[in-house]
């Protein structure tokens, strides 16, 4: 198919995607001297740019993991602050994906692209709602481009945990969530659902949801495990990343009934690679109807897809009549290993 | 159905025995009847059901999706009940879910016309977990990891009946099984045995381990030969018959040869063969016989079968099984006395003095239908199941030959996301044919391998079935070889697995399908 013509002041590079006019990158792959970055998962904001311009959520959660490498200098913005950089336009907006992460409105030359980078549109307590912002070119995600991903609502999920907790009061549930995002939300659904009991860390997860409650996310009572006897966790909820969910820091769990939270648990076989006993699908990541309604609301005349699954996606789209190509992206490219694709589940 | 439903779905990641107990226990006790009794038949592998083939499940898909999205989407998720469950648009009006009896006795009256328009129907009212039930139900094998004694295992939990009393009275009853919840749950009397022809559990050997044999002492045994037929049990009462697989399915129907010469009350345990006056036939004759609902005259004649008997578990009403076998033996020897045919006849005892002697005559049997020995304790109850210790079963090494991996398929279950199903072929000249499939004899870590091997030597792709380069040869181990009009190298194995696999032999030097050919019997 015919090359957009707007790829002519935005294009992926090595380094990820450069917009010609403001010479800067967006979630760069490489070093940058200019870098606007979506949100703070380690896929999208790298350390050691030199300028970086992102929400202060984003900018505070890369400094809570990177420290001094976070960036040299920083722009922090507010959802629907307009800066200028060079010929360009560059305003963030809500992606409903994480706190603090955002779409990237760029303008030049009478022409709008979003960026969404990582985003949803189903409800999560702990961010901002995903806000549509119509435009000339769409780059999308594509991580559940399958229409076999439909996530059922989160909340239930959360409730299908609590059933369980209710079920088997002599076993602790021991639930895999990433550390940014996938976490908090979880926490924060068991207390939409009047879980009030102290919920567990690993100490994996215990910085970032510092970060979340001095960033006013209420998550209620939490306690780190380390240091715990291993009875007085019978009948509790404890929380840890994915990883550690096999490892031997696990043994020192009650009896545990393994949970993990995902979108990947959709797929029964994945449940079962992961050795989750209840998978609760939980996903940050936008499934098939939210990818496609996204497509048609933002009524844009060129859909790039990028992240996961495009060929379904750029299927869809080109059946809408819009021009659609699939945009590879070094460092974000999946090839359908398994580890890489739960790693990004978290992303 | 939803509870049904959601107990697969749990029992689908359920992590181990006691926990898929807990859950199917806990469904029996929260269950009604009739749907738990459907459920447990299911699950127990005793639900008859007119099954859907995957083909109609495909129309139906068809005609509500994108076919390039269908096709997309199966090749990610590599299950069709899956797939088509997550795939069906939601009917978000739908409300009453049907219940699992309900979809039971409706497809049971159906004609076969209507299935396709009921089955869309429940699947517009169901959630992804209830269709994919369904679909699983529909299309045979839920493969949740429940075998048909873990099923009954959980049966246990509902009284005080424990799992060989439950056993015993299984095959008497039918599902949905009310009158065994009411025996197990203190509202009636165990049901009767007495006048139905049932089938009783069998009693299983254990393969021969090279360590345990070292602990065993000859003089505590009796030895048997090991027959290449199929394990029956005859039922004989007030003259009629009734002929058992070993999983306690009726095939008498295809049988009435041997049927009708039959007399007497008894329950026997046997081997049937092809029998001839001239001698017994192999297994390849009696294959002729096999998986048929019907039999001419001509087939009955070509290839006569008989039992060649080595137990007895009911003399008239006596009970037998309590007895040690050189007891039992006794009694078959005289019940066979008495009712000579030549349709019947004992398996003989062989002589066995010591490991050495035994192993000789194991090596070289008498008859090519014969496929290793048996060992009994002389003092061996008939004890349903497969008790440790009493009997074992020690076969003749298996045969092996070099193939090479010529497709791969990903498996099913825990291993679908793994190419875990390998076709392997042998040499015609200098092409390559395929002899046979194997899906085990592997270990995890080599699982890996094959599978990493498989994704880097892709060269073809037809539907979920991979060609590769044709350079991994594999040492497939198996029982034996039959004739097969359905395969295109003429020759099927029997139980092949792979042995070995041969990184360091080059394909060139697999075997080629002349030497497999002279291993027919
Ligand atoms: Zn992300
Ligand atoms: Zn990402």
């Amino acid at each position: 198919m015919a090359e957009g013509k707007r790829l002519s002041w935005l294009e992926p590079r090595p380094g990820g995607l450069y917009c010609i006019p403001g010479d800067f990158y967006v979630d760069p792959v490489r070093k940058a001297e200019r870098a606007i970055i979506t949100h703070g998962h380690a896929d999208h904001a790298r350390p050691g740019n030199n300028h970086v311009l992102a929400t202060h959520e984003t900018i505070a959660i890369a400094e809570a993991r990177y420290g001094s490498n976070a960036g040299r200098s920083f722009q922090r913005v507010r959802y629907g602050e307009v800066t200028r950089i060079g010929d360009v336009s560059v305003r963030l907006v809500s992606a409903g994906h994480v706190l603090g992460s955002a779409q990237v409105v760029l303008e030049h030359g009478g022409e709008r692209i979003v960026v969404s980078g990582d985003y949803k549109r189903s409800r999560d307590p702990t961010c901002a709602p995903f806000e549509v912002v119509t435009c000339d070119a769409f780059i999308t995600e594509a991580t559940f481009g399958l229409p076999v991903f439909r996530h059922p609502s989160a909340s239930a999920e959360v409730g299908r945990l609590l059933a369980s907790v209710a079920a088997a009061p002599e076993r602790c549930h021991l639930v895999g969530v990433y550390a940014l995002g996938k976490a908090q939300r979880v926490i924060a659904l068991l207390r939409e659902a009047g879980y009030d009991d102290t919920i567990y860390l690993h100490g994996a997860l215990q910085k970032l949801c510092a970060l979340y409650q001095r960033l006013g996310v209420d998550l209620g009572d939490l306690a780190p495990v380390a240091g715990l006897p291993k009875q007085a966790l019978t009948g509790r909820i404890v929380m840890c990343p994915p990883s550690s969910l096999a490892d031997r820091w696990s043994q020192q769990m009650p009896d545990p009934v393994t949970a993990v939270a995902s979108g990947w648990m959709r797929i029964r076989a994945r449940a079962r690679q992961r050795g989750a006993e209840l998978p609760l699908i939980i996903s940050d990541h936008a499934d098939w109807d939210e990818l496609t309604a996204t497509i048609r609301d933002v009524e844009a005349g060129e859909i790039w897809v990028t992240h996961g699954r495009e060929d379904a996606l750029v299927h869809y789209a080109r059946s809408l009549g819009l021009e659609a190509r699939a945009l590879s992206l070094v460092g974000r490219e999946e090839d359908g290993d398994t580890e890489t694709e739960m790693e990004e589940a978290g992303s | 159905m939803q509870a049904f439903a959601e107990l697969l779905d749990r029992l689908s990641t359920a992590p181990g025995r006691n926990v898929r107990l807990d859950l199917i226990a806990a469904y029996l006790k929260s269950t009604p009847d009739p749907d738990r009794g459907y459920a447990l038949a299911s699950l127990a592998g005793d639900l008859k059901l007119r099954a859907a083939r995957p083909s109609m499940i495909r129309e139906l898909v068809a005609d509500r999706t994108d076919p390039e999205l269908f096709r997309l989407s199966y090749d990610y998720v590599g299950d069709l009940a899956e797939t088509v469950s997550l795939l069906w648009p939601q009917d978000r009006s739908a409300n009453a879910t049907p219940h699992l009896s309900e979809i039971i006795g409706t497809l049971e009256a159906a004609k076969r016309g209507q299935v396709p328009d009921l089955v869309a129907g429940w699947l517009d009212r169901l959630d992804p977990t209830g269709r994919w039930a369904l679909l699983k139900l529909l299309t045979g094998g839920l493969r949740v990891g429940v075998s048909g004694r873990l099923a009954r295992t959980a049966l246990t939990r509902l009284g005080d009946a424990d799992l060989p009393a439950i056993e015993e009275v299984w095959h008497a009853v039918e599902p949905p099984y009310t009158a065994l919840f009411d025996w197990l749950e203190g509202r009636a009397e165990r049901p009767s045995l007495a006048e139905a022809m049932t089938f009783r559990p069998l009693m299983l050997a254990h393969p021969l381990e090279a360590e345990e044999q070292s602990r065993l002492d000859m003089a505590d045994f009796r030895a048997e030969w090991k027959w290449d037929g199929i394990r029956v049990q005859l039922v004989l009462r007030g003259g009629q018959g009734r002929l058992f697989s070993r999983t306690g399915d009726d095939i008498s129907a295809a049988f009435p040869d041997l049927m009708q010469t039959l007399a007497g009350d008894a329950v026997l345990d046997g081997e049937l063969l092809v029998m001839r006056s001239d001698g017994i036939g192999s297994f390849n004759d009696l294959q002729q016989r096999l998986n048929r609902k019907t039999v001419s005259a001509k087939q009955q004649a070509a290839h006569p079968v008989g039992i060649r008997l080595y137990d007895i578990l009911f003399d008239a009403d006596r009970d037998c099984r309590a007895l040690p076998f050189i007891d039992r033996r006794q009694v078959l020897t005289d019940w066979v006395a008495r009712h000579a045919s030549p349709r019947l006849d004992l398996s003989p005892l062989v002589p066995a003095v010591d490991w050495e002697q035994l192993a000789k005559v194991r090596a070289d049997p008498p008859h090519p239908a014969i496929e290793g020995v048996m060992l009994k304790r002389a003092d061996s109850p008939y004890h349903a199941g497969r008790p440790r210790g009493l009997w074992f079963k020690w076969k003749r090494e298996p045969h092996r030959v070099d193939c090479v991996m010529m497709y791969a398929q990903r498996g099913h279950g825990r291993r679908s996301s793994l190419y875990s199903d390998f076709t392997f072929g042998a040499w015609r000249g200098d092409e390559l044919v395929p002899v046979g499939k194997a899906y085990f004899g592997f270990t995890d870590a080599e699982l890996k391998e094959l599978d990493r091997f498989v994704r880097g030597n892709i060269v073809d792709r037809y539907g979920p079935v991979r060609a590769v380069e044709q350079s991994l040869v594999l040492e497939i181990a198996f029982d034996g070889v039959n004739r097969s009009r359905r395969h295109k190298s003429g020759v099927a194995m029997r139980f092949p697995r792979i042995a070995r696999i041969r990184w360091d032999k080059p394909a060139a030097e697999a075997d080629h399908v002349e030497t497999i050919e002279r291993l027919i019997t």
